[in-house]
Order: structure tokens, then C-alpha cells, then sequence
């Protein structure tokens, strides 16, 4: 099929989208649905337009197949640093609702309430900053590692604006009250489908330029995404099987109920920690760690059984977050068991990246990059000893439902993800964009210990709370009677909501401090030679 | 490490790696989640469990909306401060109709499984209104929204429909009395017999004291009904469950 074909089908597609869309607007039942719609249509007339001025134009010169397809991994580090700051800023947001619930401003009530943006604070953060995160940086290590293009052509264009279309429709989607209540999973059912078109899309370009490889061998990094990525699209289809009520609106019924679809909610949520935030970035440090140390990965063999015990076994961990409920015990027993047997490959991991050191351990004085990236191990060995711990049934029985948990999730998603990925994004753009180094390491020292001690006081703030509330509600007085009115535990809190605000304050700032040094070196740093892109030939 | 050593020809087949890395990851899925919809005792056998009634479920999603869920639960552990303070544990019976399920995972404010009850109509209208008028130490949004909007029955039909497709025993003629029996509920003057034979225990009143329905009048029905169907001295527990 010639260009020319091509176009009329595109136009065409194209034109019956935006007429769809259109439709579907205007027998919407809910405002999230017709906004959507509306989008829909925008986005299918725009590139309606685009495709119908460049139809019977000379064909612009076709991007050249011997060098890596890097303009897609450029836009991804841009979009996770964009998504990242509003990721965390809604999370500074949030933490200061708490802490003053006047913040849940009355004139905004039906659209800004807390219900309503932490879903969009836990969405921005794991899927935009770190799915974001995680596609640019699966885009360039597998190419390199491949000695081989991006297979699909510009299929890498549409997984990543396809991302992004998922990403403002989910959260949109939340403000405007679309959601179906399942955590980390919250967009309704036109929103999945979508994100299951995007996500194939991704697996095909990742899987493709695997099998055109170069290498004899599918370096290990490459494992860990690809194991990421298939588990992911298991994990969303099975957890969003629903039925919507009308395709003329956003609602749709859970095929599962009660306590099944409580298994399968955790059998998901705990994954899309497993491997979204952990698989998924454990491919980034097996690639980044050796690449900013200059020293191979510590060991090959133990990165064969970290790879496959960590993905047998985190699977099984997700009933650990329904411990004495309604779950039957043997349920609940297992993932206690697997979570606990969880912490060796875990600290396996982390030990092939730190050892990945040895030998070049006085860069942690020079390199405030390799710093970042130590530490963010360092944190991801914290929060999976912590895991574990918090899964054991006696102990769980305490943390359950305080804001303990909280400070797990923030140690493990501030502490390693985060800083994971401030450290590829720091590898990424001199390389990315041709510059000798960075504008100033200077602002990443900053960066570095603003974003730590943002940590340490968010986690060790809410460990405060977290057992302090944990103990009030269980405490009893010498004849029996409950000590503490729930009210007493949640004004008891206050001091440390301050404190926890004040890191995410903290870690935020870092972030626009990262963002102004990655600009001003794409700005006003010294320009590279552009040979570092080309395809290795035959 | 000879084991080890025959990882060459995993690694060089980029398909057999994908195919194998598959077969692990479904394991644990299948073996936790599979025997939990044949076991017969995963789901406690007790009386008084029915499906929600049309306003209720329709209080139930606008709950869902909200994002109550975020910081409030709907399970009680069997600890004894946690049935000292909300009420005996909850089974899973109790939810067996929710579709998804509300569990929660955090208590940001306190446990509602059991809520029903507990307090009048008055103060569930003000305390969305306005929760620290009547809990001072509240942290809670102000709700006064839900109130002034007021909500028709127009596709609840559809709604039961929907999850009567997914296996919760509504019959067709709950199905077609939907409407009816959504509007009967909130008007203490309807001929709402009917309805309490459909929906036993539904409570029927003005809920937010307003004429009109308003999703406040939708949400309190739910809430007022949160753990006030069990009828516990039907329920046995299994030691071995």
C-alpha cells in the first residue's frame, strides 16, 4: 500500500472517530463521560486535519532506519519530568488537606475534595511519572542493548501520545467523578480499553526490536521490562473485567464481588508494585547502575535467579493487604508466607546493583548522579525489608489501615522509584540531547538532599502517626472500656500531618530544581558530537 | 551451576523467555484467586443478606464517586477493640452482592461496615453539610453539594439490569419496579409494601427532610443501612475457615 492509500484509510478511521465522538457526546449521561467524548473528538479531528494536509504533499524524507529512534525517549523525558512535578505537587496538596481540611476549598467541593484527588495524586505519580518513566527509559535501553532501531516505526509515537491520552482522561476522569473505586486502577471501562490498545502497542514495539536484535543475547535489564510489561497487561485486563451500565456513559458493574473481587483487587494492587514500581525498575537499575558506575553488573548468575524468583514470587504476595478480613485464612496465610520469602530476592537485587559498585565506590564522593542512584537501593532495601515485616499477620494487625502503610509506600515510591529515576533522567539528557555533561552538579547535590530528607521526614513522620494511631485504637483502660474516641486519634495526628506536608514540600522542590538543571543543560550545556546515536552496523 | 549455565537458551529466544516469564507469573494468581469461587465456604452461609434496593445502590455510587473509600473502610477485623468499637466482624456474606467491593484499606476516618444506625438522619445531613459542626477534630471534605442536587430515577433500571448480569439476584420485576421503588423510598407517604417485600429492612424515609430526591437522600439510605442486614443468630462461624 502506497502513502497515498494509507492517508484516505487514515482519513477515513479518522473521520468516523471524530463523528462517534461526537455522537457520544451528546447522549452522554455524566459530565466525566461527555468530557471525555469531547476529547475523543478533538484528539480524532486534529489529526484528521494534520493527515489531511499532508494527503497528495511530497512525503517529508523518511526518518533513517541506521540510527536509534530517539526523539520518542526525548519526549518521554520530558513527560516524566512534567508529570512527575504535578504527580508530586498534588501530593503536597493532599497531605496539607489532611492536615488542614479547609484546604477542601467549598467553592471546589464537588471537583477538589480529597476523595477525589488522591486517586489523582497515586495515578499521576505511578502511570505518568513512572509509566512515563519506564517507556522512555525501555525505549532507549532496549535499543542500545539491542544494537537495533525501535521496531514499528512511529507504533513508538502512538504508545507514547496514546499514553499521554490515557493519562489526562484518567485524570480528568477522577476530578469529574469517573471512577470505578478499585485502587491504582480507578479509570472507568472505555479508559481501560484504551490503556489495553496502548499497552499491546508497547509490548510490540518492546517484544519487536528484541527479536530484530544484534546481540546474541537479551541482556538482562531487557528481562525485567519485558516481564513487567507482560504481567501489567495481565494484572489491568483481569482487574477491570466490568460491564458498563450504557455506552453512553462511564459507569460500568465489577464482574467479581465482595471478597473474590477483594482477592483480585490485591492480587493487582500489589503487583502493579511488583512489577510496574519494581520489575519495571529494576530493568532501569540493571541498565543505568553498570552505565553511570563504568563497571559491569555485579553478578550474572544472581541476576538470573533474582529475576526469576522475584517474579514467582510477587505474585503470590497481594493477600497480605487483607489480613482478618472476610478473606479466608489460608488465602491470607499464603501471601504471608510468599511475602516473607519475597525479602531474599528483593535484597538480592539490591545487592547485585550495590556490589555493581565495587571497584568504583569513591565515585559516591565525585558523581552526586551515582549517589542518587546508590541511594535510591538503599531505600528499595529499606522498604522491602519493611514489607515483608508489615505482612507478617501480628505485625500487619497494628499497621493495618494506619497511615503507616503510608510511609511504606512513600519510602519505597519517593525513595527508590523516585530517585531511581532522577538518576536516569540525569544519565539521559546529556546523552539524549548531545551534551557534554550536566549543567551543574552543584543543583543535583541539592536535588539529592532535599529529596532524602524529604523522605526521612515523610516516612519517619508516618511512623509516627501510623503506630501511635495503631496503639490508640487498640488501647483499653483497666475495666475493659475503648481509651480513645476515634476523634482523639485524628487530632493526635496533626503535628506529624505537618511534618509529612513539609517533606513532600521538600521532595517537590527537588524535583523543579531538576527540572531547571536538565533544561539549562539542554539549553547551555557544551555540545557533544552525534555519533553516539548511530546503530552499530552488521 | 549448570542449571545456570543452560540460561543461554532462554535468553537468546526472546519469545520463549516472553512465554516462560508468562507461565510464572500466573501461578500464584491461579492458585489464590481460582479456589475462592468453588469453595464452599469462602462465603458464609447466614440470613437477612438481599441486594441493594434502587436508591441504596444508587447512594452506593455516589459513595464510590466520592472516593469514600479512600479513607474509610467497610471491614472489621475480629480484634476486640475493632468489634468494641464498630460492632461484630464482618463476614463475607455481608458483601457478597458488592459489585466491586468496598473494603477500603485505610482509616483516615473511622470504620463505616456497620454504620447503619448509628446515628440519625438529622446528623448524617449535617455532618456532610458541614462534619466539623458536629465532630470538631474532623479532618472530613464538606459534602454540602450532594444535598441541592437532586437526582431522578431515569436509568437505575439499566443499573440493576447491569448487575443482575453479573450474577446479583434481582428478578425482572425488581428490574421493572426500579424506578418506583427508588421514588417510593424516599417518600414516607408512598405505598411502599411493595417495596419492603422486594428490598426486607428497607427503610423508608425523607432522608434529608427536603422535598425532592437529592443525592444526599441516596447516600444516607445507603449508609443508614451499612451492616443492619445480618441476622447474626443464623451465623455460625468455621473454625477451619
Amino acid at each position: 500500500m502506497d502513502t497515498g492509500t494509507a492517508n484516505y484509510m487514515k482519513l477515513v478511521v479518522l473521520g468516523l472517530v471524530t463523528l462517534m465522538a461526537m455522537i457520544a457526546a451528546s447522549y452522554a449521561r455524566d459530565l466525566a463521560y461527555q468530557v471525555h467524548m469531547i476529547i475523543f473528538m478533538i484528539v480524532a479531528a486534529g489529526l484528521f486535519l494534520v493527515t489531511l494536509r499532508s494527503t497528495d504533499e511530497p512525503a517529508a524524507p523518511a526518518a533513517p532506519q541506521n540510527e536509534y529512534f530517539d526523539s520518542v525517549v526525548r519526549a518521554g523525558v520530558i513527560a516524566t519530568a512534567f508529570w512527575g512535578v504535578v504527580g508530586f505537587l498534588v501530593g503536597v496538596v493532599i497531605a496539607f488537606q489532611l492536615a488542614f481540611p479547609s484546604l477542601n476549598f467549598e467553592w471546589a467541593e464537588g471537583y477538589a475534595n480529597f476523595g477525589r484527588l488522591r486517586p489523582l495524586h497515586t495515578s499521576a505519580v505511578i502511570f505518568a511519572f513512572g509509566g512515563n518513566a519506564l517507556i522512555a527509559t525501555s525505549f532507549f535501553v532496549v535499543q542500545r542493548t539491542s544494537a537495533a532501531r525501535l521496531w514499528g516505526g512511529n507504533l513508538g509515537w502512538f504508545v507514547f501520545w496514546g499514553y499521554q491520552l490515557f493519562i489526562v482522561l484518567a485524570a480528568t476522569g477522577y476530578l469529574l467523578g469517573g471512577t470505578q473505586s478499585k485502587e491504582y486502577a480507578e479509570p472507568e471501562w472505555y479508559v481501560d480499553i484504551w490503556l489495553t490498545v496502548v499497552w499491546l502497542a508497547y509490548l510490540a514495539c518492546f517484544l519487536g526490536t528484541i527479536i530484530k536484535r544484534r546481540e546474541p543475547h537479551i541482556y538482562v535489564a531487557n528481562w525485567f521490562y519485558l516481564a513487567f510489561i507482560v504481567t501489567v497487561a495481565m494484572l489491568h485486563v483481569v482487574n477491570n473485567l466490568s460491564v458498563p451500565v450504557s455506552v453512553w456513559g462511564s459507569k460500568s458493574v465489577q464482574v467479581f464481588s465482595g471478597v473474590q473481587d477483594a482477592m483480585v483487587q490485591w492480587w493487582y494492587g500489589h503487583n502493579a508494585v511488583g512489577f510496574f514500581l519494581t520489575a519495571g525498575f529494576l530493568g532501569m537499575m540493571y541498565y543505568f547502575i553498570p552505565k553511570q558506575a563504568e563497571r559491569p553488573v555485579f553478578s550474572y548468575k544472581l541476576s538470573i535467579i533474582h529475576f526469576w524468583a522475584l517474579i514467582f514470587l510477587y505474585i503470590w504476595a497481594g493477600p497480605h493487604h487483607l489480613h482478618y478480613t472476610a478473606l479466608p485464612d489460608w488465602a491470607a496465610t499464603l501471601g504471608m508466607v510468599f511475602s516473607i520469602v519475597l525479602w531474599m530476592p528483593s535484597w538480592g537485587g539490591m545487592i547485585n546493583g550495590l556490589m555493581t559498585l565495587q571497584g568504583a565506590w569513591d565515585k559516591l564522593r565525585t558523581d552526586p548522579v551515582i549517589r542518587m542512584m546508590v541511594t535510591s537501593l538503599a531505600f528499595y532495601g529499606m522498604s522491602t525489608f519493611e514489607g515483608p515485616m508489615m505482612s507478617i499477620r501480628s505485625v500487619n494487625s497494628l499497621s493495618h489501615y494506619t497511615d503507616w502503610t503510608i510511609g511504606h509506600v512513600h519510602s519505597g515510591a519517593l525513595g527508590w522509584n523516585g530517585l531511581i529515576t532522577f538518576g536516569a533522567l540525569y544519565y539521559l539528557v546529556p546523552v539524549l540531547w548531545k551534551r557534554e555533561r550536566l549543567y551543574s552538579f552543584t543543583l543535583v547535590s541539592w536535588h539529592f538532599w532535599l529529596a532524602t530528607i524529604g523522605i526521612v521526614l515523610y516516612a519517619a513522620s508516618m511512623w509516627v502517626t501510623g503506630i501511635m494511631e495503631g496503639l490508640m485504637w487498640r488501647e483499653v483502660d483497666a475495666n475493659g472500656f475503648l481509651v480513645n474516641s476515634f476523634a482523639d486519634t485524628v487530632s493526635a495526628k496533626f503535628p506529624m500531618y505537618v511534618v509529612r506536608g513539609l517533606g513532600g514540600v521538600m521532595f517537590l522542590s527537588g524535583a523543579v530544581i531538576m527540572c531547571y538543571n536538565l533544561w539549562m543543560t539542554v539549553k547551555a550545556a557544551p555540545a557533544k558530537d552525534a555519533l553516539a546515536t548511530a546503530v552499530p552496523a552488521e | 551451576m549448570s542449571i545456570l549455565a543452560k540460561h543461554k537458551f532462554i535468553e537468546t529466544n526472546a519469545t520463549l523467555l516472553l512465554v516462560l516469564s508468562f507461565l510464572v507469573v500466573t501461578i500464584g494468581g491461579l492458585v489464590q484467586i481460582v479456589p475462592l469461587f468453588y469453595l464452599e465456604n469462602t462465603i458464609e452461609e447466614v440470613e437477612g443478606v438481599r441486594p441493594y434496593s434502587p436508591l441504596e445502590l444508587t447512594g452506593r455510587d455516589i459513595y464510590i464517586r466520592e472516593g469514600c473509600y479512600v479513607c474509610h473502610s467497610q471491614m472489621i477485623r475480629p480484634m476486640r477493640d475493632e468489634v468494641e468499637r464498630y460492632g461484630h466482624y464482618s463476614l463475607a456474606a455481608e458483601s457478597m452482592y458488592d459489585h466491586p467491593f468496598q473494603w477500603g484499606s485505610k482509616r483516615t476516618g473511622p470504620d463505616l461496615a456497620r454504620v447503619g444506625g448509628r446515628y440519625s438522619d438529622d446528623w448524617h445531613l449535617v455532618h456532610l453539610r458541614d462534619p466539623q459542626s458536629v465532630v470538631p477534630e474532623s479532618i472530613m471534605p464538606k459534602y454540602a453539594f450532594l444535598e441541592e442536587k437532586l437526582i431522578q430515577p431515569e436509568y437505575v433500571d439499566e443499573l440493576l439490569a447491569t448487575h443482575a448480569f453479573v450474577g446479583v439476584p434481582y428478578t425482572p420485576e425488581m428490574i421493572e419496579t426500579a424506578a418506583a421503588d427508588f421514588r417510593a423510598q424516599a417518600d414516607p407517604d408512598s405505598d411502599y409494601d411493595a417495596l419492603l417485600e422486594r428490598y426486607p429492612g428497607a427503610q423508608v424515609r425523607n432522608f434529608d427532610g427536603q422535598p425532592g430526591i437529592s443525592e444526599a437522600d441516596a447516600l444516607i439510605a445507603y449508609l443508614q443501612m451499612l451492616g443492619t442486614l445480618v441476622d447474626f443468630s443464623t451465623f455460625t462461624p468455621d473454625a477451619s475457615r
